[in-house]
């Protein structure tokens, strides 16, 4: 549950980044072609020497079970992940963040190749030739203007339409090229058309299904795509069969000649039948205790882990507005400021906070140092590029529970008898809450420790996932606590991520709590690093930026950053080959790729 | 009997109408938004969110919903899943099958082992045997099905690696070779689930048996120089078995509502396992449906249980 929980949530992410990026970019510098992403050096890995066919049937295993085929309905990544072998973006985001042109488009359209206007207001996809959906018709111009019609339509509730935020027009200049048109100059010209979610639909099937009875249409339970494989037979919770698609543009692929996407159970068992029965080629987000995974994988003949770091960050959130039930409506409201994490001493029991947390025994023993993450002290993360190394040596990134106790002493945050430090009549008690998740309810326990040894009082508090990740009354978005704790990451858009700590984005009563920055923090000097970043084109100054603007949130303490998730946590057969898995995209991005050797 | 039928029958209605009233009530009540999944996805705004509410009928107040619910379902028409947005029906459709084929035969073969079992326990009463099927009986019902299910899976699956555990119900029984897959998948929870049943009858049919045992019926017999197996078969084991086959009436709905545990644990898309998923998804309509079912099942097998030991045993006369 949780997993799914939270990838929608950093799809989050991404839908408010792109949205600010464009509504408030203010692109007044012409920028360099350099500055455009570049795509991708290759469309895929090596794809051996196989011929279409020529494999039997590749096992895949999802212990969450898909219930419906279209990702314009989709309700979870088992969704976007079992329509993937049929439905297919324009392109797809590459393992290095960048798009890569293995899906509709001919190549992925640049400033150099004129397929991004220099102005970075228009963008133009060429789609490739001779392109035919799975039943034998063109694909065309048109289908991509009409799933950019279905993504933008709010009656149809299309959940990927943010894509569509900030889109002037796509237009069909001819059958084979659409052309995008933003509203202003944007950071991030692949926004629609790339990526899972955005899967292009055929006119002819989804026509009749735009509207408010999108939902219940029985088309997305059968959707005719042009990706490797079409649909046999559909299990709604239970098991998707696959077979060739023989009109794929690739007449060398797909490898196997059928596949099977089982659904259901629990990631232990899923883990087992990978590692040690070898009854599945693939099984999807193996996250299990790092010391029950690690045994498993340990000497397994059968199946490899296939762990990939990502840009996901599980950290410490802090409040910085009153949380007091007393308030009534103006709890947690910006207006107000936390007792002890926002007055005068703010920083200081931010800062013993921090120090006091100690993230390398988080790292692991919960997540196995490195096998499901590793232990970080940077809320921005995923490129080498933009992850700040200066974190390293600042003192709250230190678990160092001497140096808290000593500098809350120093400042006359005195302990009582019941061991709680309080200073003028200020008492530290903290309210704790995360999901309920057997990992979290053990990072929760560590902490408490940790902050109850420098003087904190603690007290925890764990509510089901659909209910913490919303923005109802005990929602992360109202923060109605004085921390609480979950992952998310960036996306291949810094901006749009970093935005999230903005004053503009603070989220409050006035705006449904529908915005990124829970914390409530406002600092004009972070807010001028961000605003900095929307007009910044060039990857390497928007890097330091970033790097900025991460280090600010660290040194201040608005996150205490713990662990480093991987986001991909799958497993493989030993002779299952070809896979390339990929923090950005879809875990079936490349799975045209995918074969055995014997 | 007739009367009695029909009297029951219509009594049957307002217990079912307060039972869906009562099931509905808990349903609207509990926490949980089958929105839950839209709440942090700003893709889908506020006021989005709201026409999807109202297509869904749940801006109304739950005693509104229940009516159009219980009008709906007096037609037939279970609703649509949130999930799936599949007719509710269809999907328990697709999935009785599975329960049957898994929960249905193991409760078969419990019942045909309970037997047997039993008897002889009884007969041979504080021999071996009984010794031997008495620890078997207390092991079976009190080590919780999650436990046996996980046992056998390390064993013969990891160990042994004679049998799947990942239920593929995409396999079709064509042929002999696919009829033994097909029992190579189903006989781990099968197992599982014989074990529970046959324990709890067993011990049940011994204690029936050994009342029996010495009645002065038995002595008769005993006395018209009928052989001791006759006596035991026709005899004791007839009469012992009238209560066991209310019991087992009464254990019927259970089949059709299927094996939460044991399903989620082999990955067999049954009843069970869709009950559960529904329930963690607040997948009200599939949640009801498979509830009201079951409710009409128990009330319906309450009524045939009851007809049937009228039927086997002629001192019980409904008036």
């Amino acid at each position: 549950m949780c997993e799914l929980v939270e990838k929608r949530y950093m799809r989050r992410g991404l839908a408010l980044a792109v949205t600010a990026s464009i509504a408030l970019a203010a692109c007044t510098q012409t920028p360099a072609t350099t500055g455009s992403p570049s795509p991708g050096a290759s469309a895929s890995v090596a794809p051996g020497t196989f011929t279409r066919g020529q494999g039997g049937e590749l096992k895949i295993l999802y212990w969450q079970a898909p219930t419906i085929l279209n990702t314009h309905q989709a309700t979870g990544t088992k969704d976007y992940d079992a329509a993937r072998l049929i439905q297919e973006p324009l392109a797809s985001w590459g393992v290095d963040g960048k798009p890569v042109a293995n899906g509709l488009a001919k190549e992925i359209p640049t400033v150099d190749n004129k397929g991004v206007s220099a102005d970075f207001t228009t963008v133009t996809w060429n789609l490739a030739s001779g392109l035919k959906w799975s039943d034998g018709t063109a694909v065309t111009a048109d289908d991509v203007v009409f799933t950019s019609k279905y993504m933008a339509d709010t009656d149809t509730a299309d959940p990927n339409s943010d894509y569509m935020t900030g889109v002037k027009s796509v237009v069909a200049t001819n059958p084979t090229t659409v052309t995008v048109t933003f509203d202003a100059p944007t950071a991030n010209p692949y926004q629609f058309g790339t990526g899972g979610g955005n899967e292009i639909m055929q006119k002819a099937q989804f026509e009749k299904c735009l509207g408010a009875k999108a939902s219940e249409c029985p088309e997305n339970l059968k959707p005719v795509g042009t990706g490797p494989y079409k649909l046999t037979e559909f299990k709604s919770g239970d098991v998707v069969t696959y077979e060739i698609n023989t009109n794929y543009r690739d007449a060398k692929k797909p490898y196997f000649k059928t596949v099977q996407l089982k659904g259901g159970g629990d990631a232990l068992s899923a883990a087992r039948a990978v590692f040690q029965t070898g009854d599945v080629d693939y099984g999807w987000n193996l996250q299990v205790e790092a010391p029950v995974l690690k045994a498993l994988i340990t000497g397994s003949t059968k199946g490899d882990y296939l762990g990939k770091a990502s840009s996901n960050v599980e950290r410490v959130n802090i409040n910085f507005a009153n949380p007091d039930p007393a308030l009534g409506d103006q709890r947690s409201e910006p207006t107000t400021k936390h007792p002890f994490f926002n007055g005068p001493d703010g920083l200081i029991v931010r800062s013993a906070l921090a120090m006091a947390s100690d993230r390398a025994t988080i790292g692991d023993q919960l997540y196995g140092n490195g096998l499901t993450g590793t232990s970080t002290c940077n809320q921005l993360l995923g490129s080498d590029g933009w992850t700040s190394k200066n974190t390293a040596t600042m003192s709250v990134c230190k678990f160092d529970p001497a140096a808290a106790n000593k500098l809350l002493d120093d400042n006359g945050w005195v302990k009582g008898s019941d061991g709680v430090r309080a200073k003028g009549g200020i008492k530290l008690k903290i309210l704790f809450a995360t999901t309920v998740n057997a990992l979290r309810q053990k990072e929760q326990d560590i902490l408490k420790k940790n902050w109850e040894a420098v003087g904190f009082s603690v007290e925890l508090r764990s509510l089901p996932g659909g209910v913490f990740f919303s923005n109802a009354a005990d929602g992360a978005n109202r923060f109605y606590y004085d921390v609480s704790m979950f992952t998310n990451g960036s996306t291949p858009d810094i901006t749009g991520y970093m935005a999230g700590w903005t004053t503009k984005q603070i989220a409050q009563k006035s705006n449904n709590w529908n915005q990124n920055n829970y914390h409530r923090y406002s600092n004009p000097a972070y807010d001028a690093i961000v605003e900095q970043m929307r007009t910044t084109t060039d990857q390497a100054k928007l890097n330091l930026l970033g790097i900025q603007a991460n280090d600010i949130l660290i040194k201040d303490v608005v996150v205490i950053p713990l662990v480093n998730r991987f986001q991909v946590a799958s497993g493989k057969s030993k002779a299952l080959q070809g896979t390339n898995l990929n923090p950005w995209d879809s875990e079936m991005w490349n799975i045209a790729d995918w074969y055995k050797t014997p | 009997m007739g009367r009695y039928i029909i009297r029951r029958l219509l009594i049957a209605i307002p217990t079912l109408l307060i039972i869906s009233f009562v099931v509905y009530g808990i349903l609207a009540l509990a926490p949980g938004d089958p929105l839950s999944q839209f709440a942090n996805n700003p893709n889908v705004p506020p006021e989005v969110r709201e026409r999807i509410r109202e297509s869904l009928g749940l801006n109304q107040p739950w005693h509104i919903r229940y009516v159009k619910w219980l009008l709906a379902l007096l037609k037939g028409d279970f609703g649509y899943s949130f999930m799936s947005h599949l007719p509710v029906i269809n999907l328990l459709i697709e999935r009785l099958p599975n329960t049957l084929a898994v929960v249905g035969v193991a409760y078969i073969l419990g019942i045909a082992l309970a037997v047997p079992i039993g008897m002889i326990s009884a007969v041979k009463r504080y021999s071996i045997f009984d010794h031997l099927a008495t620890t078997f009986a207390f092991i079976g019902f009190s080590v919780p099905t999650f436990f046996t299910g996980l046992l056998l899976i390390i064993l013969f699956s990891i160990n042994l690696h004679w049998f799947p555990f990942i239920y593929d119900s995409t396999l079709k029984v064509k042929d002999f070779g696919s009829f033994i897959d097909q029992m190579k998948q189903s006989i781990m929870p099968i197992i599982v689930l014989a074990l529970f049943d046959t324990a709890t009858l067993a011990r049940y049919i011994r204690a029936e048996m050994l009342e029996h045992l010495p009645l002065d019926y038995v002595r008769t017999a005993r006395g018209k120089g009928i052989a001791e197996r006759l006596v035991v078969i026709r005899h004791v084991l007839r009469n012992s078995l009238i209560p066991v086959v209310t019991l087992v009436a009464l254990g019927v709905p259970a089949v059709f509502a299927g094996a939460i545990v044991t399903e989620q644990i082999f990955r067999v898309p049954g009843i069970g396992e869709l009950l559960i998923r529904s329930i963690s998804d607040s997948d009200t309509p599939v949640v009801a449906a498979i509830v009201f079912l079951f409710a009409i099942l128990v009330v319906l097998f309450n009524l045939v249980a009851d007809v049937l030991y009228a039927v086997l045993d002629p001192r019980i006369r409904y008036a």
